[in-house]
């Protein structure tokens, strides 16, 4: 007496009938990444792992050489792209109700934590791409052919800063106003461009002066003589569209040219 | 109680920037070129010492207090994450480089490693992996440290001290030596364009993919430099070191708004034209920072071009000659200038600290102060 196959499990059963629906195989196109051909496919037909070659040197996958730096900074990114977006419902950039918005989500939200995610994200962020670069610059990665991404990379480092810097404005208290009031307090002493630098006296026309106050580099990062409602929605706008924005397309172009110059670095 | 105070007091004092800055490039220059200094053993001495410094300061008020302001914290957990990698970085490179000597491979070109391996599962596992751990870190560090919001923004009350968000804080330490236009605006411009011009300076191709120091040390010296002495440790000191009127403050001193001290710099001009020949300072301006115009063109001007053909200058082992060669004029003049450009901060510091020369030009007529 033969006996009967034994009867799949629910769960499995489950699965396949989904994985055999149309819809299932119109977004996947290929079975469980368990054979060699699939998890080339899995690669291949997916627009955010195809950043990844399909296949990679072991020494480049382990921690003790990658330290995961890099991706942990994309992966802040993200985090703060999301926790971002929520504040961003509560919170309005005028100087009438910022600070107002920054105290209500410290005091109304029950076990709020989003502005301290988004906060300790950000510190975090500064940290993994210092890092990152430490870790590219020991393993000698910024030798031919990847000259181009490791300027790429200090491009995005440098708007890592950018970003983590505009945002420390947005709580509008003691702490914000007057770290921007120092950190723009520079931007006087621009060489040409600063009515305190260097040079500026020369750019003259007739007497009247050309570079003042009211017309240099600082006025022009503040949009206006002193951080005040102009520099609040200037340093809003920069922070949740400018900056990710460029820093979105750099980083697409700093992974697609990992992968294209040759993979993670190894000996040659 | 006095044997503590002994203690801090002692600490109070070699934490002074000139002391501390000095005996942290000592240090550096002594460790990191050797292998002795980055093994297992002192890893694990290093992070006790480190985190029972922290833990037994903390019970110090006015260490606590710092140490404490939420926004510091990361600073504290940068450092030590900079002093692990940095551990972990040198190790490694140390290990390869024994192996190379010995005539193996790097441990990264072993046949082993160089292996390929399949993207999906194995390293997208370890991305997920990470993305997990550092999703619990954040959440575990938001649940248990509330972002900071002092009170309402008053554009007529300045906090004292003032200061720049913590990573641009060694900018602002370099403030102390360098006027506005350079140490905010130059400076920092130049640090961005040397980062970006070394793969086209750096015509070693060694140590391409792999950990060494051997087979790169200028470069990996100069680059540690620049990161861990001039950038994390002016951090560190604008972070936790300066208090009030961006004075100098001890780790266990209290930050007093009424802190004197002495200010008694002196400009080049006046060293020449009061101290030394006793004229009196000339009217005309260009005439009274001549000295110092004159050793400016020298440091830019002359001295690129004496490094260039000389191996030792007065008999040290300076000279670049050997880079000159092997680089050509045009990568050399890129090289030589962002070198002094960085060396200048180094040498600005040990003449404020020698001689307590401010300015070695000054003409804050045209707000040009060098």
């Amino acid at each position: 007496m033969a006996t009967a196959p034994e009867p799949k499990p629910f769960i499995a059963r489950t699965w396949d009938y989904v994985t055999e629906t149309q819809i299932w195989k119109s977004i996947f196109r290929h079975g469980m990444p368990d054979t060699n051909r699939n998890r080339v496919l899995v690669v291949m037909t997916n627009v955010f792992l195809h950043l990844h070659p399909v296949k990679i040197r072991k020494s480049g996958i382990r921690l003790k050489f990658t330290w995961c730096m890099g991706g942990l900074t994309f992966f802040l990114f993200l985090v703060e792209t999301f926790t971002g977006l929520l504040l961003m419902f509560y919170y309005r950039p005028t100087v009438a109700y910022a600070y107002m918005d920054i105290v209500d989500l410290a005091e109304q939200v029950p076990l709020g934590i989003m502005r301290e995610i988004h906060r300790w994200g950000a510190h975090a962020m500064v940290i993994t791409v210092w890092l990152h670069m430490f870790r590219v610059f020991m393993t000698g990665s910024y030798k031919p052919p990847r000259e181009f991404n490791w300027n790429v990379g200090v491009i995005l480092l440098v708007l890592t800063l950018l970003l983590s810097f505009t945002g420390y404005l947005l709580p509008w208290d003691q702490l914000a106003i007057w770290a921007i009031t120092v950190g723009s307090n520079m931007a006087r002493a621009t060489p040409l461009l600063g009515h305190e630098g260097p040079g500026a006296q020369l750019l003259v026309l007739g007497d009247v002066k050309m570079v003042h106050a009211g017309s240099d580099a600082r006025f022009a990062l503040l949009g206006g003589r002193f951080v005040g409602e102009g520099a609040l929605l200037r340093f809003y706008v920069l922070h949740c569209v400018g900056i990710p924005l460029v820093a979105g397309i750099l980083m697409a172009i700093h992974f697609w040219r990992v992968r294209k110059d040759g993979g993670i670095s190894g000996p040659l | 109680m006095g044997a503590i105070n002994a203690v801090k007091d002692a600490i109070n004092f070699l934490t002074a920037p000139a002391i501390f800055i000095s005996l942290a490039a000592v240090l550096f220059f002594i460790a990191v070129p050797r292998r002795a200094f980055w093994t297992r053993r002192v890893a694990m001495v290093g992070t006790i010492l480190g985190a029972l410094f922290v833990g037994v300061s903390m019970l110090d008020p006015d260490f606590a207090l710092i140490v404490k302001k939420a926004d510091n914290v990361p600073i504290v957990a940068m450092l030590f994450l900079v002093g692990f990698f940095l551990w972990l970085s040198l190790s490694q490179a140390h290990e390869n480089d024994a192996r190379i000597a010995a005539g193996e491979p790097p441990v990264e070109g072993t046949p082993r490693e160089a292996e390929k391996t399949w993207v999906w599962p194995d390293l997208v596992y370890t991305e997920m992996l990470c993305m997990v751990i550092g999703m619990i870190v954040l959440v575990v560090w938001s649940l248990a440290l509330a972002a900071p919001i002092e009170e309402p923004a008053n554009p007529a009350r300045t906090p004292n001290p003032s200061k720049a968000p913590w990573y641009f804080l060694g900018l602002q330490e370099m403030l102390v030596y360098f006027d506005p236009w350079l140490a905010g605006v130059v400076f920092p411009s130049l640090i961005i364009v040397g980062l970006m011009a070394i793969p086209y300076i750096d015509v070693n191709p060694k140590g391409n993919g792999y950990f060494t120091f051997k087979e790169r040390k200028v470069e990996i010296m100069l680059f540690l430099f620049g990161f861990l002495i001039l950038w994390v440790l002016l951090v560190l000191l604008g972070t936790f070191l300066r208090g009030p009127n961006w004075n100098f403050f001890g780790p266990y001193e209290y930050w007093d708004l009424h802190k004197l001290e002495a200010l008694n710099n002196v400009n080049l001009s006046e060293y020449v034209f009061v101290k030394w020949t006793h004229l009196g300072l000339p009217r005309n301006m260009l005439l009274r920072e001549l000295p110092g115009i004159l050793a400016v063109l020298f440091y830019v001007g002359v001295l690129p071009g004496l490094l260039a053909f000389r191996h030792r200058i007065l008999g040290l082992p300076i000279g670049l000659k050997k880079y000159y060669d092997r680089l050509g004029p045009w990568r050399y003049a890129v090289f030589v200038m962002l070198l002094l450009s960085m060396i200048a901060l180094p040498i600005k510091m040990v003449l404020r600290w020698t001689l307590n020369l401010k300015y070695i030009i000054a003409m804050p007529e045209i707000f040009f102060n060098i």
